[in-house]
């Protein structure tokens, strides 16, 4: 419902010293900040393979289409997965959407295929292809994860977040 | 006796290079450097820098009224790409720039998450926009790059 719960997961370590509570407070350390860098470098390099990967299996408007709907829906579900139930770790997260899922999905191809689009009827296939599954995926897994917060919504629905 | 076997070893010299054994290295050692790696390795390369900078520009900027960073990372993103196709970029250029780099600067994912959560909210008009000016701007950011490779000197 509201926006997810800031710095739940962020409290130092009680028995820590006390300048590293002060400094874990104002900013991360260095070697944590470079240590997302890389996670998200690793998931990057992961994605755009994964990508590569599906072009090679069908043709390049179907392999795009499909990675922006499986990575809509996968986002969709963490982000309103962290609303309902915050199973996963915040900065886990931030580390698989923002360098994985991020990267498997794509924009810029997408673009260039409607602007190089043979057909009028091909450019609009595949803006309303893409848009039109991607939001649908975005709202497929919000159901998901909010069926897997609380099992009585399934059967009560009907609450619109 | 010791002739044939002097001649094999002459023939054996002959062989492998003669005396141009030592003057061969060069071409080796280029062709190493010009060898293409995996397609995947180029790709994967460049999607690790997309990622990295695309976390960069959400870094600087984020609102809550609208998502710029999406946004910009999707027009730059697609102008770059659109840039390398048109300037005529080799196989292995585009994988690692296009493909890679650019494909995964630019998201997906972010911008129809962002997009429904901004109609779910009551934003209505916003979410609208938010499409229109994503695949507008990223468009015209195509045809862009297309007037400067046909202007420009490359």
């Amino acid at each position: 419902m509201g926006p997810a719960r800031p710095n739940r997961r962020h409290r130092p370590p009680a028995d820590g010293p006390c300048h590293y509570a002060a400094m874990a407070a104002s900013q991360p350390h260095p070697l944590v900040r470079l240590e997302t860098l890389a996670l998200i470098a690793v998931g990057g390099f992961a994605g755009a393979n994964l990508r590569y990967f599906a072009m090679g299996l069908l043709s390049d408007v179907q392999s795009v289409l499909l990675v922006n709907v499986i990575g809509s829906f996968a986002l969709g579900f963490l982000v309103y997965e962290s609303q309902y139930t915050g199973l996963v770790a915040r900065k886990s997260r931030v580390v698989f959407t923002t360098g994985f899922l991020s990267s498997l999905t794509t924009y810029s191809t997408f673009a260039i295929q409607s602007a190089l689009a043979s057909a009028p009827l091909l450019l609009v296939a595949i803006v309303l292809g893409n848009y039109g599954l991607g939001f649908t995926g975005v709202l497929a897994g919000r159901e998901l994860a909010r069926r897997l917060g609380d099992p009585a919504a399934a059967t009560t629905g009907g609450e619109t977040a | 006796m010791s002739a044939t076997a002097a001649a094999s070893l002459a023939e054996l010299w002959t062989a492998i290079g003669g005396p141009f054994a030592l003057v061969s290295v060069p071409d080796v050692s280029i062709a190493a450097v010009t060898f293409d790696p995996e397609p995947a390795h180029v790709v994967g390369t460049g999607g690790a820098i997309g990622a990295v900078l695309r976390y960069g520009v959400y870094q600087r900027l984020s609102s809550d009224r609208f998502p710029w960073p999406t946004l910009l990372v999707n027009v730059v993103g697609s102008f770059a790409f659109a840039l390398a196709m048109f300037a005529g970029a080799t196989e292995s250029v585009l994988q690692l720039l296009g493909t890679g780099l650019c494909g995964a600067f630019t998201t997906f994912s972010s911008f129809s998450v962002e997009t429904v959560q901004s109609y779910e909210r009551g934003d209505r008009l916003l979410a609208v926009g938010n499409a229109g000016a994503n695949l507008g701007l990223a468009l015209a950011g195509i045809g862009l790059a297309w007037i400067v490779v046909a202007l420009g000197p490359v």
